[in-house]
């Protein structure tokens, strides 16, 4: 063997440099984009209608607007990616046409989100006449983050062993009842992880909200499923196209409160996982 | 073919039969575990099934709650009788039959997400049952009790089955299997998993259950199967090679392969 002194140390520095690369631009965007918007940040800007006038223009409809999104993408997302989760990973016998739908909803996964926008627009708004609503775009955002959700949904149902399931169908449990009262609750931290990754993807799309027509100015609260709605992100977008450069420091303040968002949804997603995992004792 | 031909003449089983396999094969995919087996197996006491690694004799039990077939690929064909009836017949259904015939397994699996009464309480629940407070408190309490780990937990019912020790893990699975008030115990080498004194502590529970049930053991351990077995089967590659008083089949063995097997000529 042929031993090249450096090479080890060359080789393990342009990984680390690799690594620097994107670190390093993350921090100089975020530190940008939080300096730019620290004098905008206060409490007036979150509870704050949109205004023409960008110091007093506010937060409140895009952030109530993106919970109503979240909560309803949720609701729409859980009990049908559960479902099908369920039956392609404990139903479906092993043929071609299990193998393509589960290839298929692999690749739905990495569809362009606006290829989303479009079909919720056709769908939803055209079709079944739901207009620019709050439920439509919910339900577009559902679609969109599904097959994300049958896939963590079948990996945490994977990861509980034959053994408690023979345990259960042993003392003569139906197929179905060994599912819902063994199967689902030891897979609970998993799934509950996944649907909250889903809703961090589903709050943080732009493209499928703008394809449907959602408006970027709103000065109201949504009060209903048939309410037109705005969300941060089309705030965001919304001030980023003002000429004004007043306006860019409010998307820049917009922006730091959806990262924060995001941060606080992902580390619930870790929290969650963590504790109730606790109540699984393996 | 009679059944009770396999079955050696001295043995002379007086009580009714319980169970009895009729030409019972299984295979997994295209690998044939079980060869025909017929034998029969009467009310009470334990019936100990002995045999090498990959004889079949885990194999043979889960045929006698329709278990085997829950593994994907694997089928069997024959009869199996229990108090007359056939298991196999299409009109079963496999669950109610195992309500009927409780299993207990090699590793102990109570249920993680479930307290200690929950998991005495799984199979009724699992089962759909509803039972009011009072009834569902005496059926815990008469389970733990015969399983013998009452005392141990009467005052800890709310903890975590799995915070048990192994041993004690074991038998909450006996009482859960228990709890269903089945008619034949199955009990897949319920101790290989366990210590010494853990072990002891379950062979003496076998002494008393088999006054009420009756139980299936599988065992790799013949001083075990020595110890608690009144029957004992010596399976051999899928084969039944002896079968009798269990005194009789390690005194004085009929077949050379099972002279060879309890002697530690190989196994």
């Amino acid at each position: 063997m042929l031993n090249r002194p450096g090479a080890e140390a060359l080789f393990r520095a342009l990984c680390l440099v690799a690594l620097t690369i994107p670190l390093a631009m993350l921090l100089v965007l975020l530190f940008h984009t939080f300096s730019e918007a620290y004098p905008r940040i206060s409490w007036e800007f979150i509870i704050g209608y949109p205004s023409r006038k960008p110091a007093l223009a506010g937060l409140l409809p895009a952030l109530a607007g993106s919970f109503y999104l979240m909560i309803l993408t949720g609701l729409m997302a859980l009990p049908i990616g559960l479902a099908a989760a369920l039956y392609l990973e404990e139903y479906a016998a092993p043929s071609a046409l299990t193998r393509i739908i589960e290839v298929n909803i692999n690749n739905l996964a990495g569809v362009p989100s606006i290829i989303y926008g479009l079909l919720g627009l056709e769908l939803f708004v055209r079709a079944m006449s739901l207009e620019r609503s709050l439920v439509a775009g919910a339900a577009t955002l559902a679609l969109l983050v599904l097959p994300m959700v049958i896939i963590t949904s079948r990996e945490a149902l994977r990861s509980v062993p034959f053994s408690y399931r023979e345990a259960a169908l042993a003392l003569g449990a139906e197929k179905w009842r060994t599912l819902l009262r063994v199967v689902l609750p030891m897979s609970l931290p998993g799934i509950l992880t996944g649907l909250i990754l889903a809703m961090a993807r589903a709050i943080g799309e732009t493209a499928p909200l703008i394809t449907i027509g959602a408006l970027t100015y709103i000065a109201f609260l949504p009060d209903s499923l048939q309410s037109p709605f705005t969300a941060l992100p089309l705030q965001i977008f919304n001030w980023v196209s003002r000429p004004q450069a007043e306006f860019q420091v409010n998307a820049a303040a917009g922006i730091v409160v959806l990262v924060v968002l995001l941060m606080a949804l992902n580390g619930l997603a870790i929290w969650l996982r963590a504790r109730l995992q606790r109540r699984v004792y393996w | 073919m009679s059944i009770m031909e396999h079955i050696e003449p001295r043995t002379a089983v007086a009580e009714s039969n319980r169970i009895e396999t009729l030409n019972l094969h299984a295979w997994f995919g295209s690998f044939e575990v079980l060869k025909g087996i017929s034998m029969a197996i009467p009310s009470n006491g334990v019936t100990a099934v002995i045999g090498p690694s990959g004889c079949g004799k885990s194999t043979f039990i889960r045929c006698l709650n329709r278990m085997h077939e829950v593994v994907p690929n694997a089928r069997a064909t024959g009869q199996v009788f229990l108090d007359g009836s056939d298991l196999y017949d299409p009109s079963v259904n496999p669950a109610q039959l195992r309500r009927r015939v409780g299993m207990v397994f090699q590793k102990p699996n109570p249920f993680p997400t479930m307290s200690i009464r929950e998991n005495v309480l799984a199979g009724l629940r699992l089962n759909g049952a509803r039972s009011h407070a009072g009834e569902s408190e005496a059926v815990v309490e008469r389970s733990l009790r015969q399983a013998a780990l009452w005392d141990e937990v009467k005052d800890i019912q709310e903890r975590p089955g799995t915070s048990l020790s192994g041993g004690q893990q074991q038998r909450l699975c006996i009482a859960r299997c228990l709890a269903m008030e089945p008619e034949v115990v199955l009990m897949d080498e319920p101790t290989s998993a366990l210590d010494p004194i853990a072990t002891s502590r379950i062979e003496e529970l076998l002494h008393e259950l088999k006054r009420r049930y009756t139980i299936v053991l599988v065992t790799h351990n013949m001083q075990q199967a020595a110890r608690v077995a009144d029957r004992t089967a010596f399976f051999y590659i899928g084969e039944l090679i002896e079968y009798g008083i269990t005194k009789e089949v390690f005194t004085t063995p009929a077949k050379k392969q099972t002279e060879d097997y309890i002697t530690g000529r190989f196994g």
